[in-house]
């Protein structure tokens, strides 16, 4: 009830956000700029609009440009503001994006890692999960866990660690399981809880962190190396000489050639994947919110029905987030113990032998 | 579309920060819960093997204190029956005993009877002997009194030893 609830308020809320967003195109809805501006990257945090003016928290800015080293807050170059000569490109390649101008007078990125709304965001989440998990690991420090079982949260947090590490990781990477379960489970309950936290709609919350190819690249990059540098014999004998006819790996190797481009479209699917699912799914639902305000300006009528329907069809799409949400979580972590046991898998009879 | 295109600054925080957390997780978080609750299992496993083994010995104990209270009831009745037997045996010897002894008293008994009916008798006998004399003395003495009475004795003693 409870949980109904929150979800509820946090309905709300997202709705909420548009609505001040809309004010400012003066009376144009500009949907596919709201959209995007959302689930793209931004330099503040832009929470809403209140009586006209922008509601954005400033985040730290860090650049090396050609004059070297600039810290500086986000809200220095906000609307169109310059600032030792760095600047937020309108448009062309680096839109949105804090460019210099280079000798020749074009528009030249600067070395960038500012803390971004993704990066605040995503300090945020993994402050979160380190609070959540290691308190969790602070009961069984100071229990005797031997004797009784956690309850409340720790039972909670036990109880999914447990699903996780019983049914994805020790099924799928078989025997080594040990050894790879720390990096899976992080990985489940980093993508779980910034796909949750993408769902929330106000402030903490709300970024669309899991659905930005950087997130997941590197996130699928783990993978890869975990998969790959720790593979067996077998693996890399699978790879350079697989099973099938001489004909085919002899004189042109093709199936060397298909064997190792297996070895990277395993984790560029697992990016891709969960980069597309979290992203439109932000985005469909910030579309259906859209409906609303598009609606709006046809009649009170068409516009009052239709927001009827969106609310309808928004809560459906955000209980379908909060389902995605785990079932990215889990289709990433189980897909990436299944590569990890692939890599694992079939040399232990070898191993015994070389033993 | 820069949607596609990972983003230089956060790839450079994302590997940063998963890489904190992944290394922080994994040494203080993840294996301590699950290493607990895998010990909590084995032990949760091992109090079951243990009560199942304390299950079947309790039915063992059970068995073995049946198959005792019925070899004791079977002593029970093996001693009641000897015993019985005993008093029996006991009871008949007794009998024959007193028997004996009662037959043996008896014969004795018998003996002295007859001894002393032989002496009884020895006394009658001499008590007549001394009488019959002392009668005959008498007679004689009577018959003696006058010459005739000795004649005629004189003659037939005569008579008689011829």
């Amino acid at each position: 009830m409870r949980k109904m609830l929150v979800i509820f308020i946090a309905l709300l809320t997202f709705m909420a956000h548009p609505v001040f967003a809309s004010g400012s195109s003066e009376g144009e809805v500009d949907v596919a700029e709201m959209i995007f501006g959302h689930i793209g990257d931004s330099y503040g945090w832009h929470i809403t609009e209140w009586n006209g003016h922008h509601v954005t928290i400033p985040l730290p800015c860090i650049v090396h440009s050609s004059t070297g080293w600039h810290v500086f807050m986000s809200s220095k170059i906000e609307h169109g503001h310059e600032y030792e000569g760095l600047f937020l490109a309108e448009d062309g390649r680096y839109a949105d994006k804090i460019v210099e101008i280079g000798p020749d007078g074009s528009q030249v990125r600067p070395f960038d890692i500012s803390i971004t709304k993704n990066v605040a965001s995503l300090m945020f989440g993994s402050a979160l999960l380190l609070i959540i998990v290691l308190s969790c690991a602070r009961w069984y420090r100071k229990h005797d866990a031997l004797e009784k079982a956690p309850g409340g949260f720790a039972g909670l947090m036990e109880m999914m660690i447990m699903m996780v590490h019983d049914d994805l990781i020790k099924d799928s990477v078989g025997p080594d399981h040990r050894k790879y379960a720390p990096y899976l489970l992080t990985a489940f309950f980093f993508i779980f809880l910034n796909n949750l936290l993408g769902i929330v709609p106000f402030f903490p919350g709300g970024a669309n962190l899991t659905g930005n190819i950087a997130v997941t690249m590197v996130l699928a990059l783990f993978t890869f190396f975990a998969v790959n540098l720790f593979a067996n014999k077998h693996y890399w004998k699978e790879i350079f000489w697989p099973d099938g006819p001489i004909f085919l790996k002899c004189p042109i190797p093709i199936l060397q050639v298909i064997e190792i481009l297996g070895m990277f479209t395993k984790p560029f699917s697992l990016m891709v994947r969960l980069f597309a699912n979290i992203m439109a799914g932000h985005a469909m639902i910030l579309g259906l919110v859209s409906v609303i305000f598009v609606a709006a300006r046809i009649g009170p009528v068409i516009g009052g029905s239709m927001t009827l329907i969106t609310m309808v069809f928004g809560v459906f799409m955000d209980c379908l987030e909060l389902l995605v949400a785990f079932i990215q979580a889990y289709v990433f972590t189980m897909l990436s113990a299944v590569f990890i046991g692939l890599s694992r898998q079939g040399g232990h009879e070898e191993a015994t032998h070389d033993n | 579309m820069n949607l596609m295109l990972p983003d230089s600054g956060l790839l450079f925080w994302m590997t940063i920060i998963f890489a904190v957390v992944f290394f922080i997780l994994a040494k203080f978080g993840f294996p301590v819960i699950t290493g607990m609750v895998e010990k909590r299992t084995k032990r949760i496993d091992d109090a079951i093997g243990a009560a199942r083994e304390a299950e079947t010995r309790l039915r063992s104990l059970a068995q073995d204190q049946e198959r005792i209270i019925a070899e004791a009831q079977a002593e029970h009745g093996r001693i009641l029956k000897e015993a019985a037997e005993e008093r029996e045996k006991m009871i008949v010897a007794a009998q024959e005993q007193a028997r004996a002894e009662a037959g043996k008293i008896l014969e004795e008994a018998r003996e002295k009877i007859q001894e002393e009916k032989e002496a009884a008798l020895r006394d009658i006998r001499r008590e007549v002997a001394v009488l019959s004399v002392a009668i005959a003395e008498k007679v004689v003495r009577k018959e003696l009194s006058t010459a005739e009475g000795q004649k005629e004795m004189v003659d037939r003693i005569f008579d008689e030893l011829s």
